[in-house]
């Protein structure tokens, strides 16, 4: 079948698509876009993990038919060509990617946790909200530390940008 | 193999009567696994994410309606004041991720015994809504449940919703696993207090829409126990040894303490009445003690919170 798909502000159509196939493999497979992980294909480590419909989700777990006519956004679309979202940006300064082969998952659910939080006029995540909100991806490297390091320093810069007031360093009192 | 998607309800049942071989899919959490990994080649997926009707919460009437595709996350957001028992339960289910896209109605559709919403919806007479062509039916969740993964769903229906009395006491619900995420339970128990009686003891579909609610009568305690038999199961002696020590005591007025050995008994006739086995998550004796301290624990932490609503 074909699946016709909205895919980082790009309207795509997925040929020759099999009936039980994931989003996951028409991104990987079909249209050219390897950033989203396949490791467990079960929902359990979070490699995968996309916006659908502004919702992160595991790409694993959605079928492809399912994503027809709905807005997917990839890591390949956080930020423009050459350009790295804030996320992206302090996972690399802060030493949060040692494989690398979660952290594309990581920094899109990192992404979602503060959209909803520091870009939404919430309070900067405490550690308590970080940690549950990275509870369904696995670092197999456990470099657990760096990325939380990381999540917090790209929180702290959001809040300063965006109010003028807490800057890095401020934000493991929350 | 076809990928149905229907865009209404109607549409959707129409479809189920013609193809029953056609297996539902909505946040694909369970169903995507099967399918990925080969073990199973269903002649057909049914995409229930564009059914707008399996999506929306119903609050006019005295029991709540919940429609099926109400993902964990929406759970918890918007009815974890009237549902606490089922939202603490949707807090435990996989990540955030698997919350946004899991749903109650596949919750049920799995019918696992280790399912996380099976114990509230026992503990508190939930009803399951079933729809066909031939029409809808409320099925009590004590009646729902046959076997490990099977359940009293005909080839043709639907689950379109579920029925829940809004909380008139504390809820808890508690599992056990080896971390705080990802985890399908070794085993989990839920625990609801109802001083004005059950919702479902007003007879059949008291719950549901044309109900009258709690039976006006003296205090119940609601026990569901999961990943602890062939199928979720209610822990009936546990609940009428509690709803005789309540009563005997007139606890539920006096909202005085708890005895500690009715708490102690209550959780013995809890571990009593599961049915567990050993197998790769637990052992069945294990699963038998964590269970006797899960009800003692969910009873304690419920019993206190009523004792403090009297004074606030």
């Amino acid at each position: 079948m074909k699946v016709s798909l909205r895919v980082n502000g790009r309207d795509l159509t997925a040929d020759d698509v099999w009936e039980g196939e994931s989003l996951l493999f028409v991104l990987r497979e079909r249209l050219g876009l390897p950033g989203s992980k396949n490791a467990c294909e079960q929902g359990e480590c979070g490699s995968c993990t996309v916006y659908l419909d502004n919702r992160p989700v595991c790409a694993c777990l959605v079928a492809a038919g399912q994503a027809g006519g709905r807005d997917v956004v990839t890591i390949e679309g956080l930020a423009g060509p050459g350009e790295l979202d804030p996320v992206q940006q302090a996972f690399l300064e802060a030493g949060a990617v040692q494989c690398g082969f979660c952290t594309p998952g990581l920094v899109v659910q990192a992404h979602a946790l503060l959209s909803r939080t520091v870009d939404a006029g919430q309070p900067v995540p405490g550690d308590a909200e970080i940690r549950e909100a990275l509870a369904g991806n696995l670092c197999r490297c456990t470099g657990y530390e760096h990325i939380l390091a990381a999540v917090r320093l790209a929180a702290a810069r959001k809040a300063g940008a965006g109010q003028g007031g807490a800057g890095p360093g401020e934000e493991e009192q929350q | 193999m076809d990928f149905l998607r229907p865009a209404t309800l109607r549409e959707a049942l129409e479809v189920k009567a013609e193809r029953p071989d056609a297996v539902p899919i909505a946040g694909g959490t369970d169903v995507m696994v099967e399918l990925n990994f080969g073990m199973r080649r269903p002649g057909a997926l049914l995409d229930l994410n564009p059914v707008g009707e399996l999506t929306g919460v119903d609050t006019d009437r005295d029991a709540l309606r919940v429609g099926a595709c109400v993902s964990y996350t929406r759970i918890i957001a918007e009815l974890g004041g009237r549902l606490p028992g089922l939202a603490t339960a949707a807090r435990t289910v996989g990540s955030p991720q698997i919350r946004n896209r899991g749903t109650v109605g596949g919750n049920l559709g799995a019918a696992s015994p280790a399912g996380d919403m099976h114990p509230v919806l026992l503990a508190c007479d939930a009803l399951v809504e079933a729809a066909s062509v031939r029409g809808t039916r409320l099925i009590p969740a004590a009646e729902f449940y046959t076997g490990p993964k099977r359940s009293v769903l005909e080839p043709d229906e639907l689950i379109t919703a579920f029925w829940m009395a809004p909380a008139a006491a504390p809820q808890q619900f508690a599992k056990i696993g080896t971390r705080n995420a990802m985890v399908i339970a070794v085993c989990s128990f839920a625990l609801c207090l109802w001083p004005h009686g059950r919702p479902g003891s007003a007879g059949p579909g008291s719950a549901g829409p044309d109900g009258g609610g709690p039976d006006g009568g003296t205090g119940r305690v609601g026990t569901g126990i999961g990943s602890a038999g062939p199928r979720p199961l209610r822990a009936a002696g546990a609940e009428e040894f509690l709803d005789g020590e309540l009563a005997a005591a007139g606890l539920w007025e006096s909202r005085g303490p708890l005895p500690e050995a009715a708490g102690r008994r209550f959780g013995e006739l809890v571990a009593a009445a599961a049915q567990p086995i050993d197998d790769v998550r637990g052992a069945a004796a294990y699963r038998r003690h964590a269970l006797a301290v899960l009800a003692r624990r969910t009873l304690t932490w419920a019993w206190d919170s009523y004792r403090k609503e009297a004074v606030a």
